[in-house]
This record gives C-alpha cells, sequence and structure tokens, in this order.
C-alpha cells in the first residue's frame, strides 16, 4: 500500500464526488479509518479518512460529541476526560493484536461496533451512538438519527451503520453520547481460578445491584471491576468480597483492565477469533478450544471468547469471527441463516447497488 | 381530520370473503373476527381522533399461525397492520378499511428466565409489567417502563422503541433487547441476535426496533435483564422560573451524579393534578422529581448532591421522602398526571425531544405558541433526556378545534427540530407526525429508509401508509403493487 495513491478526501463532498465516480465507474474501495480494524483484504484502491477530521461540537452539558469519522481516538478521550467524561463502552485499540501502527480513529471504532469490558453494563458501541452522517455507495450524502438522547423518528439507520464496516456506507459524521466518568474504580482480583469457577464469580457478581463494570478472565485469574462515586465504592466492594469470600479475592487498584479491553495478551501473528457465546457455556467452549491447541480468555462475564490458536471454533461455537486470519482462508464473519443472509443482501444491493464498499468484507 | 389516509384497495375489498375462509382454515374459530360489530373494538388506538374498521381481525397463538396468515395476505396482497394493545398514541395501529389487523396480544407466554445470562425470552403479546412481574422472585426486572406498562405489549414496545421514566439510566427498548423471532411478509420465520452480545452480521434488530410494525411482525423476543435496586428514592424539587428548573436538570447531569429519573412538571400541569390527586405539590411554576437508587447510603450521598446542586438555584421547595409513604406521595401526581389532565378535556401528546440545553428556549417558545394558538398546553415529560410531553387541550366537540390543536401540535414539533432536537422520542411516528418526516429528514434521507423496507416488505403490505409521507413513499407502494 502506498499511501500517495489513497484516495484521502477532507470533506464529505469529496466523499461523495469519489463515491459517485467510483460507482460509475464499478471500482471497488478499501475504506480505512485509520487502518486498526479487522483485516481489511479487499481489493481496489484504498479509501482513507484520516483527513476528514476533527471535532464538530462537544457540548459536556447535553453529554453530546459530534466528530468526523477520522478523529484520533485518543484525542477524543483527552477532550472529555478534561470535562470529566468518557465513551462509556470504552472503545478498545486493536493495534497491538492486529499488528497495526496507525491511529484508532471514532469512524473505525463506529464501523466495527467495537467495545471494551464495560460493554457489559454500559452497552456497545452502537447504543451510545445518537446519530450519522454519511455517503452511500451511489454518492448520496445522508443523515439518520440526530443529537438528542431519544429519537425514534424513522427507522434507525445509525444501529445499522454500526458494526457494517463500512460496508454500506462511508461514515462522515458520527454523534456520540457522552458520560460521566465514576470517580472512583477499584477490582477485586481472583489469581488462580478456571474459567469454571470464574464463571461462577461473575454470575454472583452480575446477579447484585453493584454495577460491575468488568468482569474478565485472562491467564488464570478473574477480575471484577467496579466503579462508581466514592461513596458507593467501598460499600459495593465490601459486599462482593463478603459474597465471594470463599474464592479469595484480592484488592487491587492497578488491574490490567486497558491490557484485558485491547486482547494486548494476544498480540502476535497467528490466527485470533472473536466468539460471542451465552456466558454459562463460556467454560464448556474453553475446554473445547484449548483441545485445539490455542488459549482463551474471556470478558463480558464470559460473553465474549478470544481464542489464539490453529482450528476451526465453529466447529463448537456458531458465533465466532476471525478477526486476525494467520494464515488461515475462508469467510472471516460467522454465516447467517437463508434468510437473515438475504435480507442482509438486499440492504447491500440497495445501499451499494455497484459492490464497491468494501465488497465481500463481512461475507460469512 | 386532517391527515388523509390512502383510498381503500377495491380489489382487495371486492375479495374479503375470499381472504376471510382462507384465515379460516389456517386458525382455529376463534382467532378469525370479520363481523363487523367486533371489528369497531379494533378501528383506533389511543389517537383516538382518527378511526376506521378493519376488513379483519386475526388473533393468532403461535408463531406458524401468524406465518400461516403472512403467506395468505401476501399472496392475496392484503395489507396487514400489526397489533399489540394498541396504545400507541401516534396512529401506528390504526386499520385502513382494506387491512387484516394482526394482533399478537395472545402469544402470551413467558418461555425462558435465565438469570445466569441474564435474559429473558417471551412471545410478544405479553404485557410489559407482567414481564418485570415474572422476575421479581428472581430479584431481576426489565428496565424500560413506559407509563402504559400495564396494557401495552412488548410486541408494541419493540415497534416503538419505547421509553419510560427510568431510561435515563437504563436507556429505551433498543438498549435491552438482544433478540427478537420475526415473521417477514414471506411466511418465512427469523431470529435477529440471540441471547449473545452483539448480532452475527449487519444488526438488522437495530433497525427492526422501532420500526412501527414497518419490517416483520416479531412473535418472541430476547430481553436484557438486571439485577434489582436495593432501594430507590424520589426528592420533589419546586422552582419559580421554567429556566431555573431547566438549569438544576443540565447541572444534575453534568454533576456526575446519574438519576435513573428526572422528571418535569409544569404550572398547568401541576394545577391539574393538583385538582385531581390532591397530590400536595408545591404552587410554583415548575416541579421536578429526581429519582436515585442504590443502597440507603448510597442513596442518601446522592440526594445530599442533588440538594447542593438545588440549594445553588434557590428553590422554592426542596422535599425528600423519608419513608415509603412519602415516596409515594410525590411520585403520586406525576403518575396521575395523564389521568388529570383527561378531566380537563381532550389532548393531543406530542413528544419532540430537544437538547437538554435548548429546554429552556423550547419552554418559552411552547408558551408563545400557545397565546398564539388560544389553546392550553400543559408540559409534563422526561427532562434528564430533553424529551418533552407537550400536552394540548382542545375541546373535540368544537368545531375546527382538532385542527386548531393539530396545527399547533405541529408547530411545536417543528421548533423542536429547529433547536436540534426530532419529532418524536419515544412514541413513534405512525400517522400522527407521517406528513412532518419531511421536516427532518430530507427526500433522500427518508428514500434510504423506505429501500430498507423495500428489502424487508418488497410488496409494501405491512402498515403501508404510515411514517412516510404519502407522496414520499407513492413512488414505493405503486412499484409494489406491480
Ligand atoms: C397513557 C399512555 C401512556 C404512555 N406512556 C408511554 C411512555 O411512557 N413511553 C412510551 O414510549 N410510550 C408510551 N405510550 C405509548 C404506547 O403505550 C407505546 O408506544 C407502546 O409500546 C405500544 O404498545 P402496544 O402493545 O399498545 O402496541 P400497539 O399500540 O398495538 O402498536 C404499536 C405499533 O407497533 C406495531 N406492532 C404491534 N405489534 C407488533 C408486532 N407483533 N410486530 C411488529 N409490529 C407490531 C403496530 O403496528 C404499531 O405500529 C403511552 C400510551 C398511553 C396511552
Amino acid at each position: 500500500m502506498t499511501v500517495a495513491l489513497d484516495l484521502a478526501p477532507a470533506t464529505e463532498a469529496e466523499v461523495a464526488d469519489i463515491l459517485a465516480d467510483c460507482h460509475a465507474r464499478r471500482t471497488p474501495l478499501r475504506i480505512l479509518g485509520g487502518g486498526t480494524r479487522v483485516e481489511n483484504r479487499v481489493p481496489g484502491e484504498t479509501l482513507t479518512l484520516s483527513r476528514l477530521s476533527g471535532v464538530v461540537t462537544y457540548s459536556p452539558g447535553e453529554m453530546t460529541l459530534i466528530a468526523r469519522p477520522g478523529t484520533p481516538l485518543p484525542e477524543i478521550e483527552q477532550m472529555l476526560e478534561a470535562e470529566g467524561q468518557a465513551l462509556a463502552f470504552e472503545p478498545p485499540d486493536m493495534r497491538g493484536i492486529l499488528g497495526r501502527n496507525g491511529t484508532p480513529t471514532l469512524g473505525g471504532t463506529v464501523a466495527a461496533n467495537a467495545s471494551g469490558p464495560r460493554r457489559l453494563l454500559a452497552g456497545a458501541c452502537r447504543d451510545h451512538l445518537l446519530g450519522v452522517r454519511f455517503v452511500d455507495g451511489r454518492g448520496r450524502v445522508l443523515k439518520n438519527g440526530g443529537r438528542v438522547m431519544k429519537n425514534v423518528t424513522g427507522l434507525d439507520l445509525s444501529k445499522l451503520l454500526a458494526g457494517s464496516h463500512g460496508t454500506l456506507a462511508v461514515l462522515t459524521e458520527v454523534v456520540l453520547k457522552t458520560l460521566p466518568l465514576l470517580p472512583a474504580r477499584t477490582t477485586l482480583a481472583f489469581p488462580d481460578v478456571t474459567e469454571a469457577t470464574a464463571l461462577r464469580i461473575f454470575t454472583t457478581a452480575l446477579s447484585t445491584p453493584y454495577e460491575v463494570s468488568g468482569a474478565a478472565h485472562v491467564g488464570g485469574a478473574a477480575y471484577l471491576r467496579i466503579e462508581g462515586l466514592d461513596s458507593q465504592l467501598a460499600y459495593r466492594r465490601d459486599r462482593l468480597l463478603a459474597l465471594l469470600a470463599e474464592h479469595r479475592p484480592e484488592v487491587m487498584d492497578d488491574a490490567p483492565w486497558q491490557a484485558i479491553r485491547d486482547a494486548a495478551h494476544f498480540a502476535g501473528t497467528d490466527p485470533l477469533w472473536r466468539i460471542l457465546c451465552k456466558p454459562t457455556e463460556a467454560p464448556g467452549l474453553c475446554d473445547g478450544l484449548r483441545a485445539m491447541g490455542g488459549d482463551c480468555s474471556l470478558d463480558w462475564g464470559g460473553g465474549l471468547i478470544w481464542y489464539r490458536g490453529p482450528g476451526n471454533p465453529r466447529d463448537l461455537a456458531a458465533h465466532a469471527t476471525l478477526v486476525r486470519r494467520g494464515g488461515v482462508s475462508g469467510p472471516a464473519f460467522p454465516p447467517l441463516a437463508p434468510a437473515v443472509a438475504r435480507l442482509q443482501d438486499g440492504l447491500r444491493r440497495s445501499f451499494d447497488p455497484a459492490g464497491i464498499l468494501n465488497p465481500g468484507l463481512m461475507d460469512g | 381530520m386532517t391527515i388523509a389516509m390512502p383510498a381503500p384497495d377495491s380489489r382487495v375489498i371486492a375479495q374479503a370473503p375470499r381472504i376471510v375462509a382462507a384465515l379460516r382454515a389456517v386458525l382455529p374459530p376463534d382467532a378469525v373476527i370479520d363481523d363487523p360489530q367486533e371489528t369497531r373494538a379494533y378501528e383506533c388506538d389511543a389517537l383516538t381522533a382518527y378511526r376506521c374498521p378493519p376488513m379483519a381481525v386475526v388473533l393468532p397463538r403461535t408463531t406458524a399461525e401468524v406465518a400461516a396468515v403472512m403467506r395468505i395476505c401476501a399472496d392475496m396482497g392484503v395489507p396487514v397492520v400489526p397489533r399489540g394493545a394498541g396504545t400507541s398514541l401516534a396512529g401506528g395501529a390504526l386499520p385502513t378499511a382494506d387491512c387484516v389487523i394482526l394482533g399478537t396480544m395472545r402469544l402470551r407466554e413467558v418461555l425462558e428466565i435465565d438469570t445466569a445470562n441474564r435474559y429473558v425470552r417471551v412471545q410478544t403479546g405479553v404485557t410489559n409489567l407482567s414481564v418485570s412481574a415474572e422476575l421479581e422472585p428472581h430479584g431481576f426486572f426489565y428496565a424500560p417502563d413506559p407509563s402504559s406498562q400495564l396494557a401495552c405489549t412488548i410486541a408494541g414496545n419493540i415497534a416503538m422503541n419505547s421509553g419510560g421514566a427510568h431510561c435515563l439510566k437504563y436507556g429505551v427498548t433498543t438498549n435491552n433487547l438482544l433478540g427478537a423471532t420475526v415473521v417477514l411478509t414471506t411466511g418465512e420465520v427469523v431470529d435477529l441476535g440471540g441471547p449473545e452480545m452483539g448480532p452475527a452480521g449487519l444488526d438488522l434488530l437495530g433497525v427492526l426496533c422501532g420500526s412501527e410494525g414497518q419490517l416483520g411482525v416479531v412473535t418472541e423476543a430476547v430481553l436484557r435483564i438486571l439485577p434489582r435496586p436495593e432501594g430507590a428514592r424520589p426528592v420533589l424539587i419546586g422552582f419559580d422560573s421554567p429556566e431555573v428548573a431547566g438549569e438544576c436538570v443540565a447541572n444534575i447531569i453534568r454533576s456526575g451524579v446519574l438519576p435513573v429519573a428526572i422528571e418535569y412538571m409544569d404550572e398547568p400541569c401541576l394545577r391539574a393534578v393538583e385538582a385531581f390527586a390532591k397530590a400536595g405539590y408545591p404552587d410554583c411554576p415548575a416541579v421536578l422529581i429526581v429519582e436515585v437508587e442504590g443502597s440507603k447510603a448510597e442513596i442518601d450521598d446522592q440526594i445530599a448532591r442533588i440538594r447542593a446542586i438545588a440549594d445553588a438555584l434557590n428553590p422554592v421547595e426542596f422535599r425528600e421522602s423519608r419513608n415509603a409513604d412519602e415516596a409515594m406521595a410525590i411520585w403520586k401526581g406525576r403518575k396521575s398526571a395523564f389521568g388529570a389532565m383527561g378531566r380537563l378535556g381532550d389532548y393531543i401528546c406530542l413528544d419532540g425531544t430537544v437538547p437538554v440545553g435548548q429546554l429552556p428556549y423550547t419552554l418559552r417558545r411552547i408558551g408563545e405558541l400557545s397565546r398564539q394558538h388560544g389553546l392550553e398546553v400543559a408540559n409534563v415529560f422526561h427532562a434528564g433526556d430533553g424529551n418533552m410531553h407537550p400536552l394540548i387541550l382542545f375541546d373535540a366537540n368544537k368545531p375546527g378545534d382538532l385542527a386548531r390543536a393539530e396545527a399547533f401540535g405541529a408547530d411545536i414539533l417543528r421548533l423542536c427540530v429547529e433547536v436540534g432536537g426530532c419529532l418524536t422520542g419515544e412514541h413513534g411516528v405512525g400517522v400522527e407526525k407521517r406528513d412532518l418526516m419531511s421536516e427532518q429528514y430530507a427526500p433522500d434521507d427518508l428514500a434510504i429508509q423506505m429501500q430498507v423496507k423495500d428489502v424487508f416488505d418488497p410488496g409494501w403490505l405491512l402498515n403501508p401508509a404510515k411514517v412516510f409521507p404519502l407522496e414520499a413513499s407513492a413512488a414505493h407502494r405503486a412499484r409494489a403493487a406491480e
């Protein structure tokens, strides 16, 4: 990839011109934010959104952020932090596991619907997306949703575009809800427990009203994160310590939540899979996955398994996405039921009739 | 009556006996209604100014029966209007004379309660309140709580992406919906989403939720459930100006305290509530009810913070509740607000949403518009997320009054869009706001939404005259009819 040849529009109008032209010529495009998400092996020219960057409006009092897709995530995080706020879904930084060195962007985060450990409590990226502007595969400049917290005016296409990996449209502006950063946090760590025990710990903790905001199992240890106002934290911590005493919890103030968020423990080049399951199925799946020869970790209270290693996890779990190929060929996304696949194809054709936007990227 | 519906398809009406016979062949005898005496019960939803008895009503009990109905209607080109409990305030369940009402309220089973994986699977005819009631013994609840929760069904909640008083903290339906079983117009049954925390491909569930019965008929749902909080307590704060009340809302939100609810009531509403429910609210222009959750100590701490914020703004009154009775007394007036307003006469209830910072200006402008149109308006709403509920009072027996109320309502909604908000925060577009959609969306923005409907419902048989302005959808409907 030679950067000089990239298409790098700096305005929405330029995006529209490029897409209209590629639509007319039926020329496929690979859409890149900072180039730090799912492996993109789509043929064609590269459309880079890094120049379509910058914050349009940030209103802390209204808890809304409007920004262009190429805006670097670190820039946004700093700006929000200065106001005591954050993107509650905790966007991950996938550079480590994908071996990239670009800067993660807001657009890439939304296009991948990427969410970190707090997804468990606060919802996914798409739950914080209030509205979008975008250009479809014909080059039409469009919008959906808005900048208010509640909006049921017409069909919710923002949700559809979140997680569409640039296969339906090119995002040109996103509106996200921001939330107050809770002032205090701590972690209960359970060193040396199996996934089965971790799951018992998660189930107990997540049935309490203490708003556990992270429940992960990495490298043989389980972690529970609690966050809140200063007055809440000690109370919640002590209640959980008592409830889980038999598992010998330790209080930890520097738990590796950022590494957990980024699945940093699975940096490398061999195949890496992301598997969604019912939490109670996770321990059994992990046993099966390890028998194939690799390693697992858990996030989202067991609802998310990272698997690094050989074999085909789809033999065990339907909902497996290949995040890093490591030499594995075949579709990266899980297969869909025929009627669902037909709907999905139909939507692709209506958003992008010439099939120019990351064609094939999400094939199941 | 200022909102037009397309002329019924005479070819469909001419076939009514054949259509009803075909439906009877696949459904139990009590599940097909075509006696005009009985179909009248389905002539409207909670937008009662608009009425039209349907050609027939079907009340299936299973997904398979819903699928059989859809196949027949698709084959014979019959429009289908899905219906839950009929509490839509936007005319979402309003029939046309050539349609079959497909009521899902007999699909009423709770199929699975899985607290370890934190979801329930229900048939969508269950009422919103009964889901939380089923969960109570398990220590869990389902968060979205529309005021109509005693009657409204999960099907309607999904179709409208309904919210409630507590969505400031817990989100609306779409944030609490994990999966849905949907019958397409082909009669195919598809599962979108499921107990897992994310879709396998595109987020079709995300576009289904809030689609107002435009894309498919939802027969089962997987809902996210939450552990019940230890306790909850409201405070009541009175202010001598709406602007200051609005400022208080914004300051609370910025402070980092996240209340579960911030409700607002203005003077006309307070007057009606006082006359009707004798709630003992302070006599002032604006009242906020703020509810926080947690353990006793957590609640005390949060209330202290809220008091500090409010005190800085010189409230007329800051009333705490020391026990369950006092808490109930604080909520009593808010909960009876709709009933109280109903006693004042007829009303239309809008739910335009504005950015929180625009609340004071918007309230002032609504007051001006009220004088201009010569109709009274009361405001009672979810202030924390800017979701207004202006209730316009009118007299349905007075010629021209409904039209005036609708014109006033349209002005309010235009105002909401103008200040950066939207036409509807939780009630949906239905027929009520259909013709205002072009205020918020450009023609292409509507076109792409209608293209999504084309994919799910190529025949435009599901709720075809709703949501999109008729002239905007004309070409899609005509193409579909070929
Ligand atoms: C007094 C009162 C208070 C209210 N308070 C609130 C509130 O606080 N918050 C709020 O959000 N709303 C509120 N509402 C509005 C209304 O209750 C909600 O929109 C509710 O979700 C509708 O549910 P329902 O079962 O009555 O659906 P219906 O009114 O029967 O239908 C609503 C829509 O859903 C579609 N639909 C119904 N069933 C299906 C199905 N199986 N598949 C696909 N589509 C279907 C219909 O076609 C229609 O478009 C209130 C209404 C009233 C009368």
